[in-house]
């Protein structure tokens, strides 16, 4: 019996400035393939459907456990990880590229160190005195709890900005990922001391009113964030600090 | 005097804790990481973080959780750093808990608390069932913030090539590639600590990440730093066999009531829901009573393997048994363990709130490592080492959940020592070493860019990873070892002839991975070469033909140092001041 055949369509960019070509590939199925292991088996085997030699794939990728948000990129059309793209799922030729909202680096690869300095703009941690011994932490009530740890799960793989109309260089929209952990810190008992200058970050352009509601994030999130209620509850915030300032002024 | 310039490599949980104590005392740290360090494998961690905070009115102490992690190990670990790593341990969980992490927690709104493998007390904080991934964002958030007030500078989507090290012999900084420019260049420091974690590419499936390759230990081994008890490797008795990677399974799972179980009948055909409890075989609680299937991982590896192997009881005649969860009801299983449920039902399809998961052994965790000693530092002055990539707190076993608490003790303790080692460093002479080095590098990298033989660097790695799977895991003969170091050497030999099928300039992950490889070949023979000449059982080092562990002539350290034809070994007493070798057995209660 001839053993079952994988098909792949990948596209290929070897810089910035290269023009960016589809090149087809066969790979042997083997049962609970994902899409990471077949980029594998190119790497092992850098030869294109028409047998001619190429060079393996540039990607990225680390835990290939949907936890470290590395290998996002788009899968026929979806921005996924491709990690937990599993081959039997996927219609074929599967058609693999890279994010189209991020500077590509090569094939697949692209860089998306905008988010960490958007986390880095609206402050996403907790002002802690030092880590020095100063007993035990502030008394979190369950109920509180399990509303800040699925917003804590974010991977930062940007598949919410990828899929969002308003993320673009036009409006400069710091995109759902962001907003959400801004809810997350501001909900803390000790993070809410920076509560106000978050939300400030948050007011001017490429802020929280660059979103248009269309709720592509909170559909594409592979750690099911509820992204689309941190938006409108960090949107009530925000108005609500603006009044604030502009009456305190 | 200027500030102290650190160089810290390695963005997980032992990196991080380092870099943020030495911005606490004033040095400046340039934090280097082939990922964003967001991204660091500390993030698969799932099941929590041992403190024995005694919040469940156990009569849990910090001695008990020392004697745990002792006799968990085997007596191979050094007792000081490792009472020392327990008494700070309910210190660390309240700072991450200051820090902001999610743990679980009680109705009162206090710390919640399970149990875990190798104990009798509910020690183990937790944060879900991702609280690697918590933890790590807790230090990546502080780092953040030390980073925008200009105290650690990131070198993300760089990999550290080799240290520096001057004509004293002192290391003065680092070379490290671009992997994007691919430019090699020397980076100048008062100390380096590094945290680059495990070495489970070595294996080739493993628990690890990508990243977790050892590439950064053996570059340093092969510079002069020893390494220690590098044939003691972890195998993770649940993980999800895959194509690419063994996904782990956490021992939570079985913390929170999770059985392991096989069909009594070989090659039963009975839908799994359908076979009556009186014809299912729990083997773990049958031979070990009283800790059941929360006996350590070694433990329970090999009986995982005995059942599968000498038994004959695997699933449907395959190397799997059952993990089931399916009795505990919906609700606590989301709350306590939603992470690890996703992720098998994600990657395997079956929903396992419903049906038990199908799991068996992976290669997990390498409790050996670069040799420090109780500051940190390695025998070669300057370079420090902390978390997994060094080798002192988990002796020839390591207990679930004690790998976070010594990841951050080991860079907290780290961190502040490099800072004072730094101050009291004598003037340079010269350049330091840096050019000598940079030619060096600059010599293999053009070597390796011109090479155009005919061997695939990633078959032949998948060559390595077969034999070291297949000879120096669960259960380890001294011939197939040594079938293994002659398969390593051929691996040399043929790596000679390599062909990298990429020659550009520019995010090359061919020839970076090339790199990483050369190093993987050499360490591994630490691995196999370690492993024959310990004639004996201890921890997760098992040889049948050895099967006692022999404290008179192996409550030793190994330890390796690399010469030109092969690594060269030692043995070190074991610091056994606190606690007197007992025979270890988990049948009976200790």
């Amino acid at each position: 019996m001839a053993n079952k055949i994988v098909q792949f369509e990948i596209k290929r960019q070897a810089s910035p400035d290269a023009p960016a070509v589809w090149e087809s590939f066969e790979i042997e199925w083997r049962p609970g393939m994902n899409v990471t292991s077949a980029l594998m088996e190119i790497a092992a085997n850098p030869v294109t459907a028409d047998r001619k030699p190429t060079t393996p794939v540039t990607y990225d990728s680390n835990c290939l456990e949907e936890i470290c948000g590395s290998c996002a990129m788009r899968i026929n059309g979806k921005a996924r990880m491709a990690c937990s793209a599993l081959i039997d799922n996927l219609e074929q030729p599967i058609r693999i590229e890279p994010l189209s909202k991020f500077p590509l680096v090569r094939d697949l690869q692209v860089d998306r160190s905008v988010l960490f300095e958007n986390l880095k703009a609206v402050k996403a941690w907790i002002p802690i005195d030092g880590t020095y011994d100063l007993g035990s932490g502030p008394r979190v009530l369950p109920q509180q709890q399990e509303i800040n740890y699925p917003l804590s799960n974010c991977i930062s793989c940007t598949c919410c900005m990828e899929v969002c109309p308003q993320f673009n260089e036009e409006t400069g929209f710091v995109g759902a990922a962001t907003i959400a952990q801004v809810k997350l810190f501001n909900n803390h008992p000790t993070g809410k001391v920076l509560a106000a200058e978050r939300l400030r970050a948050l007011a001017g352009d490429g802020g929280i009113q660059e979103c248009g509601f269309a709720q592509n994030c909170v559909e594409v999130c592979p750690k099911r964030i509820p992204l689309t209620n941190a938006i409108s509850d960090v949107g009530r915030d925000v108005l609500v600090q603006k009044a604030k300032d502009f009456l305190g002024s | 005097m200027a500030a102290p310039r650190i160089i810290v490599v390695g963005g997980g949980l032992a990196g991080l804790a380092a870099v943020i104590k030495i911005a606490e005392a004033g040095g400046s740290v340039d934090l280097f990481s082939i990922v964003p360090v967001k991204r660091s494998h500390s993030v698969c961690a799932q099941g929590g973080i041992n403190a024995a905070k005694n919040l469940k009115g156990e009569g849990d102490t910090t001695d008990k959780h020392f004697d745990d992690t002792i006799y968990g190990g085997d007596f191979l670990a050094n007792q000081t750093p490792v009472k020392a790593m327990c008494e700070a341990a309910p210190g660390i969980i309240d700072l991450l808990d200051r820090m902001g992490v999610p743990f679980n927690r009680t109705p009162e709104g206090l710390l919640d608390f399970r149990r875990f493998g190798g104990t009798l007390y509910n020690r183990t904080a937790f944060a879900g069932a991702t609280t690697g991934q918590q933890l790590l964002y807790a230090l990546d958030e502080q780092v953040r913030r030390h980073e925008s007030e200009g105290k650690v500078k990131k070198y993300e989507g760089w990999e550290f090539l080799s240290a520096v090290i001057d004509s004293k012999g002192v290391a003065r900084g680092i070379t490290a590639l671009d992997l994007r420019t691919m430019e090699l260049r020397g980076f100048p420091a008062d100390a380096i600590i590094l945290a680059t974690g495990g070495i489970g590419a070595i294996f080739g499936k493993s628990t690890n990440s990508v990243v977790c390759t050892g590439s950064a230990q053996s570059a340093v081994y092969q510079q002069g730093v020893d390494y220690a008890n590098g044939e003691l490797i972890q195998v993770h008795p649940t993980a999800i066999p895959g194509e690419d990677k063994l996904r782990l399974m956490s021992e939570s799972a079985r913390g929170e009531g999770g059985r392991i179980w096989v069909p009594r009948t070989p090659g039963d055909k009975r839908t799994v829901k359908s076979i009556p409890e009186a014809e299912r075989f729990y083997f773990l609680e049958e031979w070990y009573p009283k800790y059941g299937n929360l006996v350590p991982r070694d433990i329970a590896t090999r009986a995982i393997h005995k059942v599968v192997y000498e038994e004959g009881l695997g699933i449907d005649g395959q190397p799997m048994v059952y993990l089931d969860l399916s009795h505990i009801d919906r609700a606590t299983l989301d709350r306590k363990l939603g992470g690890i449920l996703d992720i098998y039902e994600k990657f395997v399809g079956d929903d396992p709130h419903e049906v038990p998961m199908k799991i068996f052994p992976g290669m997990h965790y390498t409790m050996g490592g670069l040799w420090v000693d109780f500051d940190q530092m390695t025998n070669v002055p300057g370079i420090f080492a902390a978390g997994e990539c060094e080798y002192q707190y988990h002796g020839a076993n390591r207990l679930g959940a004690n790998s976070l608490v010594s990841c951050i003790f080991g860079g907290f303790v780290a961190g502040p020592n490099a800072v004072s080692y730094a101050k009291n460093l004598r003037a340079l002479d010269g350049d330091g070493g840096h050019a000598k080095e940079l030619a060096r590098q600059g010599e293999i990298n053009a070597n390796l860019m011109k090479s155009d033989g005919k061997e695939n660097p990633f078959k032949l790695w998948r060559e390595l990873g077969e034999v070291m799977t297949k000879q120096a895991t669960v259960i380890r003969y001294n011939k197939g070892l040594e079938e293994a170091d002659k398969k390593i050497v051929e691996l040399l030999d043929r790596y000679k002839n390599i062909n990298l099928a990429d020659r550009s300039q520019w995010a090359n992950t061919s020839f970076a991975f090339a790199r990483q490889l050369y190093n993987m070949l050499e360490l591994a023979r630490v691995v196999v070469q370690g492993a024959i000449l310990r004639d004996e059982s201890r921890g997760a080092h098992y040889k049948p033909d050895f099967p006692e562990r022999n404290d008179e002539l192996f409550l030793k350290t190994t330890k390796a140092s690399f010469t030109d034809s092969g690594p060269r070994f030692q043995y070190e007493a074991v610091d056994t001041q606190y606690i007197r070798p007992r025979p270890r057995r988990y049948d009976a209660v200790k």
